[in-house]
């Protein structure tokens, strides 16, 4: 376990984090928008791991237990907002839901 | 039973506020009872005081009764405190007596009308404005008084505000007389200056020992003081209200602008007559301003064809006469006509707004006609109180007050043959006007029938004012005819008397027989153009119409005041620092316009916002 370099790590959690990221600015379904924040959420609690790992700490598997039960809620919050919002306006194209503007 | 004068005041005071407070609760008889009954009180307190006063004459010329102080600022106290001799006495019987008629006959004039408590409210406030500004003892009271009867007056002129053209006389009136106000207003700043107080007694003692006869001093204080009394009293320049203030109803015609309100500026020079004696310049300015009002007025009011108007016009032309009289030191002459005017004018308005509720609210005399046979009680009384305005010698009380006039303004000390010569024409002419608006509207054939019957309300207030149309002349007549002076004589303990020069008996009855013949000689003109030969409509010459119009004064200051002043306010909308504050809110309005582009709705642009924001954060902390 411990051949693994920290650097290594440190960049699959960075890629992950891009591709959330990525995903979050491409993507028009608000389904697929809301499973990019869960991969960046995910890549953050790994940078955690990769951190506690290095540092033989507990305190990096406890924050990302702490990470998984806050990204539960939030895709039980969201899931049930894209529901409400598929109901009312039929549609879940982030770019047609655009009535809030100035 | 003098104590008792603060009751006449608050009689009047006492029926304003119970009618402004629950005037619309009350029934029509209630409110009539009230706004009457108040005003009657206090005319019968007043006949009481005034028999005591006038019974303990021989040891108490003045009475003064404090209520309280005003208030009390760096060593300057006015009190309220009011201030009762001859003069004010006289004052105060006319008003409430001639107001107690007036108010009796509105009862009847406004029963139909919807604001009846407001107009009762109205009429009991200036009432007791009008006490107060005569009984006043002091300058400060006195301007009170002054203010209140001005806000009555703009009240009632416009009575029927819900037609705009009435506003915009009420506004007129309000304004114009304000500019006199305003120079009324600095000569009382002025006289604090000089004597530290406004008790009019102590200025009038200290000012004959401190002023000397034309100083500089005693010129400023009158001539601010005659400001106030020309915008009040409608004499030129400030005349051009009265003639509008007909948009009131004829009552309030009859009490304000004829009777009461504008004879204050005369109540007020004669109140402050040392100042005046003080200042000869000032003295000759008002004699001149009363003869040219006199005359300018009469001419305007040959023209007229609304009745109310050639009243309006009579008004001016007869306070004219009294100025006149106030300018050559003839004190009680002017009050005297000042009693007898009200008199007759009350009657005249009062008989005007019989005729014209008569027939629907009609005011062009050349519609009317005839209404001699229709109206006899109205005509006889009417005829009365012309006969008096066109002082138709020995029978009419007019005769004897306007003759005391002319004869003073040749031989009195500040007399002379140009201000008497104003004074006959003066006379010739109203003696014209007034015929010719009685025999336009009550001879000739019957245009309009007369449908409303009037009632006792209307016509016992214009039998009592006509009967003291006639007696109350007796009170004062000339050395020549009998040299009554039992009105001269009362006044003598407030007002000096008048200096003689050119006095000769010949002369005087030269000039009385002079009047008289110019009296009948233009009653008969009237005759010979209104009778013999009737125009069924009004002339429409130019010359007629700037009669008409009043000399054209409202278009003269149209053009030198009114439009300089709209030009300005043009000018001042493009004002540049106002271009500061625009560019400024434009600028604001600019960052909002761009702003307000970014906020799309889009949820994904707002993603990108942050991602942007936090690799700009992180570069910052990395590359720093």
């Amino acid at each position: 376990m411990n051949n693994v370099p920290i650097m290594a790590g440190l960049i699959l959690t960075g890629i992950l984090f891009m591709i959330g990221v990525t995903g979050l600015l491409i993507r028009r379904n608000l389904v697929f928008i809301l499973m990019s924040i869960e991969i960046m959420l995910n890549a953050a609690g790994m940078a955690f791991i990769v951190a506690a790992s290095k540092w033989m700490q507990p305190d990096g598997q406890v924050m990302f237990i702490f990470i998984l039960a806050m990204a539960a809620a939030e895709v039980a919050v969201g899931l049930a907002l894209i529901l409400q919002i598929f109901h009312k306006f039929k549609t879940l194209d982030a770019d047609k839901l655009n009535n809030m503007k100035g | 039973m003098l104590s008792l004068l603060w009751i006449i005041i608050a009689l009047p005071l006492l029926g304003f506020l119970l009618l402004a407070v629950s005037g619309k609760k009350l029934s029509r008889a209630v409110v009539g009872t009230v706004g009457v009954g108040t005003i009657g009180l206090s005319a019968i307190l007043t006949i009481i005081i005034g028999i005591s006063f006038i019974s303990g004459l021989s040891h108490t010329k003045v009475y003064v009764q404090t209520l309280w102080q005003w208030f009390y600022v760096e060593g300057f106290s006015p009190s309220i405190a009011f201030h009762l001799d001859s003069l004010s006495m006289t004052f105060i019987f006319v008003i409430t007596f001639v107001g107690f008629l007036i108010h009796l006959y509105s009862a009847e004039f406004m029963i139909d009308d919807e604001g009846y408590s407001r107009f009762f409210a109205y009429m009991n406030l200036f009432i007791a404005s009008m006490l107060i500004l005569v009984l006043a003892d002091n300058l400060l009271l006195l301007y009170l008084g002054w203010e209140g009867v001005g806000l009555c007056s703009y009240l009632l002129i416009g009575f029927w505000y819900k037609d705009p053209a009435n506003g915009t006389a009420a506004r007129k009136a309000f304004i114009v007389t304000r500019i006199g106000d305003t120079a009324m207003a600095i000569g009382l700043f002025y006289l604090v200056m000089k004597f530290n107080t406004l008790n009019i007694s102590t200025i009038l003692l200290s000012a004959q020992h401190l002023w000397p006869v034309g100083s500089t001093m005693a010129f400023t204080a009158s001539i601010l003081l005659l400001g106030g009394a020309l915008g009040k009293s409608a004499q030129l320049p400030l005349q051009t209200w009265l003639p509008d203030a007909m948009a009131g109803p004829s009552p309030v015609s009859a009490l304000i602008h004829a009777a009461t309100m504008v004879t204050a500026g005369v109540y007020l020079i004669a109140r402050t007559n040392v100042l005046f004696i003080l200042s000869p310049p000032v003295q000759t300015i008002v004699a001149v301003i009363g003869t040219l009002t006199l005359l300018l007025a009469g001419f305007s009011a040959l023209t007229q064809y609304d009745i109310k108007r050639v009243l309006a016009y009579s008004t001016i032309s007869q306070i004219g006469y009294m100025f006149l009289a106030l300018g050559v030191g003839a004190w009680s002459a002017a009050v005297f006509h000042f009693m007898i005017h009200a008199f007759f004018k009350a009657l005249l308005f009062l008989g005007a707004g019989a005729v014209i509720i008569s027939l629907h609210h009609e005011h062009n005399m050349f519609k009317m006609g005839g209404l001699r046979k229709e109206m006899p009680v109205t005509f006889y009384t009417f005829l009365i109180g012309s006969a008096s305005l066109a002082a138709l010698p020995l029978v009419t009380a007019g005769f004897y007050s306007k003759d005391e006039i002319i004869w003073y303004s040749w031989s009195s000390a500040g007399g002379n043959p140009w201000l008497w010569i104003g004074a006959i024409m003066g006379a010739f002419i109203t003696a014209i006007y007034t015929f010719r608006m009685v025999f336009i509207t009550f001879y000739g054939e019957v245009k309009m029938k007369p449908e409303k019957k009037l009632s006792n309300l209307i016509l016992i207030p214009l039998i009592v004012l006509a009967v003291l149309s006639i007696i109350s002349g007796f009170i004062q007549t000339p050395s020549t005819l009998g040299g009554v002076s039992i009105f001269s004589s009362f006044l003598t303990s407030t007002l000096p008397e008048v200096i003689e020069n050119h006095f000769s008996e010949g002369l005087e009855i030269l000039f009385q027989v002079i009047t008289a013949v110019l009296a009948i000689s233009g009653i008969f003109i009237a005759y010979l153009f209104y009778v013999k030969r009737r125009p069924s409509e009004r002339s429409h010459s130019a010359a007629v119409n700037f009669l008409l119009s009043g000399w054209a004064f409202d278009k003269i200051y149209d053009i030198i005041f009114v439009k300089p002043v709209v030009w300005m306010a043009e000018i001042d909308r493009h004002d540049f620092i106002d271009y500061f504050y625009t560019f400024i809110a434009w600028l604001t309005g600019l960052g909002h316009v761009v702003l307000k582009q970014t906020q799309t709705g889009k949820l994904r642009w707002y993603a990108m916002g942050l991602v942007i924001g936090a690799i700009l954060t992180i570069s910052i902390v990395l590359l720093s």
